[in-house]
């Protein structure tokens, strides 16, 4: 076998109705979930960890309180599998990487107490890129994960594991986080749908860091809807995260259903061709997305968003900046790897050394040099002026528009192996993803056909912040028009 | 462009700074990778942005605190049990060379 | 002003830079609780511990004391970001500290010792504690460990760390600095500012320069001071140690050295490999704290009245010595005496027994008996010992000092029945009253201590002395 898609998937929604109702139980649609892991996850290796005993478990306790009349929740009974960067109580929590030693957390992250809360049944930890760095889930330290349309392909990355496990049909439902596109990117490769909530929309609280003020939490799912009412559930306000926010946006299921008719769709051509990069084919497809989103009756227009010039290297400044101190605590005191030495100063560096794949450190060499003295002002200082610029760039394109649109992978799947070896050509798959991540908006990848290679190709939403019911609006609108 | 963004004398520095140690062939090799990516990044640096704000964070929010008020702490056996090594409940390490800074 | 002279032509240039412990219930960034002494590692969460995920969120109330201390020393309340200070110790559970850099809450501001002198304030920041390291092995000491022992409990207490300009040109003028600011904290309630519990802790930036020079030569700054006196000491040794290299052809080179109290020196702390490098950003995961006018309004009217003020009133009401006076204010015991004094006590008996007999505190004391006591005392109805005893039962238990002096039977012995006594021990030691009549003043003890054997204590000796006196001068 070569591939492992499901032939078709049961919705999020239908599950947790069926749960809640006492048609199917909890624990009976967990076995289906368990049952699609055991054919095909040793191909695809979507998790590091499927947590069998604590999903049973989860699953009695939803059937219980449903036979006992109790409200179950929106999530009744769904199995939602989890980032391996995600905190979950004393359940090993890796980041795939070597340095975390199956460290096992005391605390649970506030999505995933959010989720148990909403009835959902935990059932792994997902393969990533380690510490989220990366765009194809190969620099893990567990091994790679396979895309399921063809397993010779990467599925993306960071969130590899997460697309990948939804694409499969391991899980409804999977949780990611995005820095720079690692929710959206692998969503497109993997022909789901993917969702990077506004900054601050969802909690941080758990979520081992990578760049703090770019990092996002957010849904995988195989429709607009289901993810719509994931995001329904792991959104809102956390006193435990400082950069939360209070106000609460308007229902992200509000607008769907109601059509397109009169929507302003802007269409970033910098990200249709202005920017090297971007395949042929990839371009074409988005193409057809608008022509959809016109005949749906939205006024699509072409836009300029200068500043995506500059993107690319403000974040590939920005983000190691943020996580070469992030990552400073994995320094073999407290928790995880120790690898000894004569003194305080080895052990660090010893453990540092042998616990860090290639790409952690690179971007850490990198971050530390952006903000080590004699640099701060060349490199990080006018990174942060680029994202000021594309932040009034954004500004100006949303009084005139609702949502833009582009490609969300600048290709389809490529190859395990292909680009490894070459970080900046890796760093140029984020090149449509990153922009959103700077300025804290939200955006969604839809799957809309697949290209000459038989792989999905998706296409990005972009919103204004807090402004996600418009998105998943005219996502919804794509979806139909792209089936 | 300068022809070396960045020298192996700076990585090694920097991967001190970040306690990391690289062989001979990495420090060739993440010099040339380094190298690449500010190299790229020339386009950033060479952007006249005298007037322009920097922007550290993409929220507009300021003030958020909480009340001074105590919240649960953890027993010491839900984190001592994952540490390399403890003695008489403290975390133990090998001796240290310099004062803290 | 003339510029103080050290040491032959050099003048000292001092900044310091004082960590105090904000006096909050719960850390500056998690609801741990700030407690000290608590067995190690139990006032900890995943936030102060570091662990993965988990992320700060600050303290109201830290805010609230950093700004009340700025005010106070009449610093600006700015709009300020906290910052990432990256470097990699053990004690530091992220390896890095959450401070304040180029946005500090407060600046400019400034300090005036009460001898007149005005010291600029260039910041009041906010920051993090750091855990406690304990170096196991023979020594005790860090070098000559085996291994060390982190204790995290002290993690992310809230600090605020004051920084002067470098206007300090005495010995004197840093402890009175140092002094002041505790007395400051402790008005203020924000502190326990006790120095050798480390709840504050000083650093001194020591240089020195020609006398008359402007600019600032390289500056070591000293850590490692527990107390006023090793301040001093750490300073002047510095200070030396820096004329000795100038006067070599040599130069001190900018580096952070630790006091040694016990060698009576400063040592060098770090591997030249360290070179500071702090690598400061803005830390993303706060967002910055913008106080509105109104808030800086209501900071400023609720300000109690500061130390300076508290001891000007105290000196004009008492005419007390000014150290005096300066340690009833910090003991907070100034405003007790002030109403006490209205209340008619006199002010040398109020402020003696306050300074001497009273450091412990009040206990069950009113201004009112204090008063009481005095005006007895003074009127001579009762002896000082006599005085302290009540004192001491007042304080415990409370009470009317006059029902107290009789229950114990302190009754004043009456001033003529001394006199009679007196007379008659001139007339049965007529050679002894010779000798003090003719000057011979130790013979004074002779008499005084006869007729306090005779009272069983319980006359006054200071009028015993008096009454010798009148009858030596009609003599
Ligand atoms: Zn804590």
């Amino acid at each position: 076998m070569t591939s492992a898609i499901p032939d078709h998937y049961q919705s999020a929604s239908s599950i947790a109705a069926n749960v809640a109702s006492g048609e199917i139980s909890a624990a009976e649609t967990l076995e289906q979930y368990l049952n699609q892991i055991e054919d095909n996850e040793k191909d695809v290796h979507a998790f590091n960890l499927v947590t069998i005993d604590e999903a049973r478990a989860l699953a009695n306790e939803i059937d219980k309180l449903v036979s006992k009349g109790g409200n179950p929740g929106p999530l009744a009974g769904v199995p939602v599998a989890i980032k391996d960067n995600l905190c979950t109580r004393g359940i090993p929590t890796t980041a795939s990487s070597k340095i975390l030693q199956q460290w096992k957390p005391p605390y649970d992250a506030t999505v995933v107490r959010k989720l148990k809360e909403a009835g959902a049944t935990i059932i792994g930890k997902t393969n990533l890129d380690e510490f989220a760095m990366g765009s194809s889930t190969e620099n893990s330290a567990f091994g790679p994960t396979r895309n399921p349309h063809d397993f010779s392909c990467v599925p993306g990355g960071s969130s590899g594991g997460s697309a990948a496990a939804v694409a499969a049909g391991f899980a409804p439902i999977a949780i990611g986080s995005d820095t720079g596109g690692s929710i959206r990117q692998p969503a497109s490769l993997c022909g789901v749908v993917g969702v990077k909530p506004t900054y601050g929309g969802v909690s941080r609280y758990g979520l081992l860091a990578f760049a703090s003020s770019l990092d996002q939490v957010g849904p995988f799912a195989n429709s607009v809807k289901d993810a719509a009412i994931v995001h329904e559930v792991i959104g809102g306000f956390d006193p435990l995260d400082s950069t939360s926010i209070k106000e609460a946006p308007s229902p992200f299921t509000d607008l769907l259903g109601q059509g397109i008719n009169n929507l302003k769709v802007g269409v970033i051509k910098e990200l249709m061709g202005g920017i090297d990069g971007i395949s042929d084919e990839v371009i074409a497809r988005a193409n057809e997305a608008v022509t959809a989103l016109s005949n749906a009756g939205a006024q699509v227009e072409e836009v300029s968003l200068p500043a995506a010039l500059y993107c690319l290297s403000a974040y590939y400044l920005i983000a190691p900046a943020e996580a070469s101190s992030n990552l400073s605590r994995y320094d073999g005191v407290r928790y995880g790897l120790r690898v000894d030495g004569n003194n305080l100063n080895e052990m660090n560096i010893n453990t540092r050394t042998e616990g860090f794949g290639d790409e952690v450190k690179r971007r850490i060499m990198l971050g530390t040099y952006a903000l080590s003295a004699g640099y701060y002002d060349a490199y990080y200082g006018k990174a942060l002026k680029v994202r000021r610029l594309l932040a009034e760039n954004f500004a100006d394109l949303y009084k005139d528009y609702d949502v833009l649109l582009s490609p969300t992978s600048p290709c389809t799947a490529f190859k395990i192996g292909e680009k490894v070896s070459d970080p900046m050509t890796m760093y140029v798959n984020d090149v449509c993803t990153i922009p959103s991540n700077l300025v804290g908006h939200p955006a969604i990848s839809v799957p809309f056909g697949i290209g000459s290679d038989g792989m999905p190709i998706g296409i990005q939403i972009l919103a204004p912040p807090m402004n996600e019911s418009v998105m998943y609006q005219v996502a919804e609108t794509l979806e139909q028009a792209g089936t | 462009m300068m022809s070396e963004p960045i020298t192996p004398e700076e990585v090694t520095h920097v991967a001190y700074l970040a306690r990391l140690r690289l062989t001979e062939d990495e420090l060739s090799r993440f010099t040339e990778q380094l190298g690449a990516v500010l190299t790229h990044a020339a386009d950033v640096e060479a952007l006249e942005l005298d007037d322009v704000e920097p922007m550290s964070h993409p929220l507009p929010v300021e003030n958020t605190m909480r009340e001074d008020a105590p919240q649960p702490m953890l027993k010491p056996s839900d984190f001592l049990n994952e540490a390399p090594a403890v003695e008489d409940g403290r975390f133990l390490v090998p001796k240290i060379l310099g004062e803290q800074p | 002003m003339s510029p103080e002279i050290f040491k032959e032509n050099w003048e000292l240039v001092v900044g310091l830079e004082v960590h105090a412990e904000l006096a909050t219930t719960t850390k500056l960034f998690c609801g741990c609780l700030n407690q000290f002494g608590n067995e190690p590692n139990t006032n900890v969460c995943p936030v102060c511990l570091g662990l993965p995920g988990s992320l700060p969120v600050v303290n109201e109330k830290a805010v609230y004391f950093a700004m009340q201390l700025g005010r106070a020393l009449n610093c600006t309340v700015n709009r300020s970001v906290f910052a990432r200070k990256n470097y990699f110790y053990p004690d530091m559970p992220k390896d890095f500290q959450i401070s304040q850099y180029d946005l500090p809450t407060n600046s400019d501001g400034r300090l005036d010792l009460p001898n007149g002198i005005t010291i600029g304030i260039e910041r009041a920041h906010i920051e993090e504690d750091t855990g406690k390291t304990t170096h196991i092995g023979t020594s005790g000491r860090i070098s000559g460990a085996d291994y060390s022992l982190v204790d995290y409990n002290r993690a992310g207490v809230p600090l605020i760390e004051i920084v002067t300009k470098p206007e300090i040109h005495t010995i004197d003028q840093a402890k009175a600095y140092v002094s002041e600011l505790r007395a400051i904290l402790l008005t203020l309630g924000v502190s326990d500012a006790k120095m050798e519990e480390g709840s504050i802790r000083v650093d001194a930036n020591v240089s020195i320069r020609d006398i008359g020079e402007t600019n600032l030569r390289t500056r070591c700054e000293i850590k490692n001071v527990n107390s006023l006196k090793s301040l001093g000491r750490a300073i002047d040794y510095e200070a030396n140690r820096h004329i000795g290299l100038y006067e070599n052809g040599e130069s001190p080179k900018q580096e952070t050295r630790h006091w040694d109290e016990n060698a009576g020196r400063t040592r060098s702390g770090r591997s030249k490999e360290d070179a500071e490098d702090y690598r400061y950003f803005p830390e993303p995961d706060l967002v910055p704290l913008n106080p509105s006018k109104e808030t800086i309004t209501k900071i400023d009217q609720e300000l109690p009245e500061l130390p300076a003020e508290r001891r000007k009133e105290l000196l004009d009401l008492s005419g007390a010595k000014p150290s005096d006076i300066a340690l009833l204010v910090e003991r907070n015991h100034d405003s007790f005496a002030t109403e006490t004094i209205t209340s008619g006590g006199s002010p040398n008996q109020v402020i003696k027994h306050l300074v001497n007999n009273l450091p412990d505190g009040l206990g069950q004391l009113t201004p009112q008996t204090l008063a009481q006591l005095a005006q007895m005392e003074e009127e001579a109805k009762i002896t000082n010992t006599q005085a302290k005893k009540i004192l001491e039962e007042l304080v415990e238990q409370g009470g009317n000092p006059s029902n107290i002096a009789a229950e114990s039977g302190f009754e004043a012995i009456d001033t003529s029945e001394v006199e009679n006594l007196v007379d008659e021990l001139i007339t049965s030691h007529s050679d002894e009253w010779e000798r003090f009549c003719a000057g011979e003043k130790k013979v004074q003890g002779f008499f005084v201590g006869q007729i306090m054997k005779a009272t069983s204590g319980q006359a006054d000796g200071k009028l015993i002395n008096q009454i010798l006196n009148e009858r030596s001068a009609k003599k």
